[in-house]
């Protein structure tokens, strides 16, 4: 048991001992030779006393989940101040990411704003000029969603092949809460929005002043001025005390620390907005305003983060899949490298613009495994192979990918990112 | 309507403030005039102000639930610094390729060279002319960007790193004068202002479509998939193992020796009277205030420079305990041979003359800092570094 106080790099190790130990095939109902002492011996925990109420006034997990932590990947950026890092999306299960892990992405850090300095301002091609505090923002009617939240970039390091090995570092860069929020479209017509409105310019009130264009029809549509996510305020490092929630959109478009709605009749063309998340294609043209995160999927568990520790016999395979269009309606997955496929089970039914938890239960026979999750949207949209988008995009694109992923699981259990043709 | 929105539309105050609403702010500039039409004809014209008021008091008084209130004219213009292509927003004034040239050496080229050229990780300002098609693209202001507007905005709104706007819209125009000749798009006696501003066009202008993958992608990809004898062979081509770029995962021996015991420290509200402080003397008396004033002033050096509990290496060596401290002594920093030719230890007098003047100093330094102008911010600064001990 004490191996898993380790972490990952140790368990591995030890893993590969243990299933070693067990012996191919001998995984299931194996009899055990000696009683086990955690059985015949009364443990210390059975017989003294844990902590009383009041231990922890706000809980952080038991200290033998420290290996499920949000990691960076420091030679990707220049500073941590104007970073990222990956929620551990290999050691989660169901939809819901907790806020502690959810990844960060700062452009001048992450800024301690109070609810009592909080202001947001509506200004631009409105009739009436607004200044909201915080309390304000509380008295407009609310509305409660789950969805997703994806970085342009996820993914992205995977263009030219295989990287980054670990679930958490190639798709780590998204995370899923319950949002509470006001509609912008209830803020908007607060403030009313003059007909040569087009777009509406978002702010955040941080240094890098980090702002982004977004057209009016998505601005009425669903995007959300939250203040709570799963069910507590924001996160510092996730706005606090208020964020924008742009569903199914890039990430770079949820302005944290919202300070600015400005309405337009024009993209302000910010520097987010040109220099950076724009997709270079291969003959040197780039795409703007590509703002839908398309479907796309990947195995969780086993992965090389989360290797299969059991040897041959029942394993779940499991993993997420999501769509900035809507709902995901199938996932299929591949042990054999896209050769064939079964479709796996989802967990619930799935929620729009969220993400989805998917299940295939095999009886893994110990050979050597292609793991791949192919997800279909509402729309009929399958995600792609990474040589279709290569195709159409080149290799420069950056942002935006959302190929199919592999790995490749060795017979002993440990998982490897790789490509396949 | 409810009664808070009548309350302040009836009082003197509130109709003051709505008159905002039919003003704009004049100095900055607006394709259409008709705003500061407006507000002159609203100055010089009493029933046009009048009139002006009356509306802005009815416009509040249609909206829906009435909370917030207006934004005044002054709030607006502290805030609505955004540039757009067009030039709107942008405010008069003008900058010079050699002014621009001090003030991008002095606040820039830390991080981004004397050049333009970028320095570590950071950002190329310069360079990759005509290299988006090629196999690894240069993306800069030159060679990418395809608004001017998009530079000029971000370095008023967002530069420099930790110390964003403290920029004079001259130093601005100055900066982006001196952008565009290390990209060689204009001469050295080039002065960008608001009034040519919308002339320079990017090489980069129409190097831009609107997201087409409703057509080039989707129309292909909405399609049933193939679920049996999808592909004769599978081979792996690639492994993310053999390029071994992945961060190491273990968790630190502490980490998992942390006792779950140790109570919650609830932080004191009031820290404990100087007379029952440990004896135990601090190597050196700290002047607090100064500390405190020097801590801002080591906004624009932290960048570069980390200082507290873990503070690893970034551009420049990490500063526990600086004061003091051998020179060229962070472990695993790469310091310039003149640096460790320089020699010896950090004095208080050998940091405050490095800070002033740091080339002057050290011929040959790293460190692309112009060096702090202000004696009292050399001071203060060392000030706060000696509150981080070894």
């Amino acid at each position: 048991m004490t191996s898993s106080f380790k972490g990952p790099k140790a368990s591995r190790r030890q893993f590969l001992a243990g299933a070693a130990a067990i012996g191919a095939g001998a995984a299931t109902g194996a009899r055990a030779e000696t009683p086990d002492p955690l059985i015949t011996e009364v443990q210390e925990w059975a017989q003294g006393l844990g902590d009383g109420v009041d231990a922890t006034p706000y809980g952080m997990p038991i200290r033998f989940e420290t290996d499920v932590v949000r990691r960076n990947v420091p030679w990707l950026t220049a500073d941590p101040i104007s970073s990222i890092n990956f929620t551990p999306i290999h050691a989660l299960d169901g939809t819901i990411t907790p806020q502690g892990c959810a990844f960060e992405r700062h452009h001048s850090g992450a800024i301690e704003l109070s609810k009592d300095d909080y202001r947001l301002m509506i200004n631009g091609l409105v009739d009436r000029p607004l200044v909201f505090t915080y309390a304000d923002l509380e008295r407009f009617p609310r509305e409660q969603h789950v969805y997703f939240c994806e970085c342009a970039a996820n993914t992205g390091m995977e263009w030219a092949g295989a990287q980054l090995n670990g679930a958490q570092f190639t798709h780590g860069m998204i995370h899923n809460m319950e949002y509470t929020g006001v509609p912008l479209r209830t803020l908007l017509n607060e403030a009313g929005i003059q007909t040569e409105g087009k777009w509406v310019y978002v702010e955040g009130a941080d240094a890098s002043s980090n702002g982004r264009s977004i057209p009016m029809d998505k601005a009425l549509d669903d995007v959300l001025v939250a203040f709570k996510a799963n069910g507590e305020a924001l996160r510092k490092e996730h706005g606090y005390p208020v964020r924008l929630v742009v569903p199914g959109w890039e990430g770079n478009m949820w302005v944290k620390w919202l300070r600015r709605i400005e309405v337009t009749t024009q993209a302000v063309e910010s520097r987010e907005e040109t220099s950076k998340y724009t997709d270079t294609l291969a003959d040197g043209t780039s795409r703007k305003w590509t703002w839908v995160m398309d479907a796309k999927s990947v195995v969780t568990s086993p992965s090389p983060q989360s290797p299969i520790k059991h040897g041959p016999g029942p394993l779940v395979i499991t993993g997420l899949a999501w769509s900035g269009h809507g709902k995901i309606k199938r996932v299929d997955v591949s042990t054999d490298g896209g050769k064939t496929w079964q479709q796996a089970r989802l967990a619930s039914e799935a929620g729009d613009k969220a993400l989805s938890r998917f299940y295939l239960d095999i009886n893994w026979d110990g050979s050597e495994m292609l793991l791949q999750s192919r997800a279909m949207d509402e729309t009929g949209y399958v995600q792609p192979t990474k040589a279709q988008l290569r195709e159409v995009r080149g290799l420069n694109s950056v942002y935006h990918n959302n190929c199919i992923q592999t790995w490749h699981v060795k017979s002993n259990g440990e998982a490897e990112n790789v490509e396949v043709s | 309507m409810s009664k808070s929105l009548k309350l302040y539309a009836g009082s003197a105050v509130g109709t003051v403030l709505m008159l905002t609403v039919a003003l704009n702010f004049a100095d900055r500039l607006i394709p259409d005039h008709a705003e500061s039409y407006d507000r002159m004809a609203a100055d010089s014209d009493p029933d046009f102000a009048l009139i002006a008021r009356a509306q802005a008091a009815a416009a509040y008084a249609d909206a829906p639930f009435g909370l917030g209130r207006p934004a005044l004219e002054e709030e607006i213009a502290a805030w609505d610094l955004d540039v757009s292509p067009d030039g709107t927003g942008l405010p008069v004034g003008s900058g010079d390729v050699f002014t621009g040239e001090e003030v991008f050496i002095e606040n820039c080229a830390v991080c981004h060279g004397d050049f333009a050229e970028g320095r570590g990780n950071w950002p190329k300002l310069a360079g990759g002319e005509d290299s988006l098609a090629d196999e690894d693209p240069l993306k800069t202001i030159g060679s990418y960007w395809p608004h001017l507007s998009t530079a000029w905005d971000y370095v008023n709104r967002s530069m420099p790193f930790g110390n964003a706007q403290s920029l004079t819209p001259d130093e601005v125009y100055g900066i982006v004068a001196y952008i565009l000749y290390s990209n060689y798009l204009v001469e050295d006696d080039f002065v960008l202002s608001h009034e040519n501003f919308t002339e320079i066009v990017l090489p980069n202008a129409d190097g831009f479509i609107i997201d087409d993958r409703e057509e080039s992608e989707y129309a292909i990809w909405r399609a049933e998939p193939c679920m049996e004898n999808c592909k004769d062979t599978v081979e792996i081509t690639k492994r993310a193992t053999v390029l071994d770029v992945t961060p190491d995962e273990e968790v630190t021996e502490e980490a998992l020796a942390a006792p779950e015991e140790e109570p919650v420290q609830v932080a004191a509200a009031d820290p404990a009277p100087a007379e029952e402080a440990p004896a135990a003397a601090p190597a050196m008396a700290i002047d607090q205030a100064l500390a405190d004033k020097g801590e801002k002033v080591f906004k624009k050096c932290k960048a570069c420079h980390k200082v507290g509990d873990g503070a690893k290496n970034g551009s420049g060596p990490q500063l526990n305990g600086i004061v003091g401290r051998a020179v060229a002594a962070a472990d695993g920093f790469k310091y310039s041979g003149a640096m460790v030719d320089y020699g010896g230890e950090w004095t208080p007098e050998r940091l405050a003359a490095f800070i002033a003047k740091p080339k002057a100093e050290i011929k040959g330094t790293k460190m692309s800092f112009a060096g702090l102008k202000k004696e009292g911010d050399v001071a203060a600064v060392i000030e706060y570094l000696k509150t981080f001990g070894q």
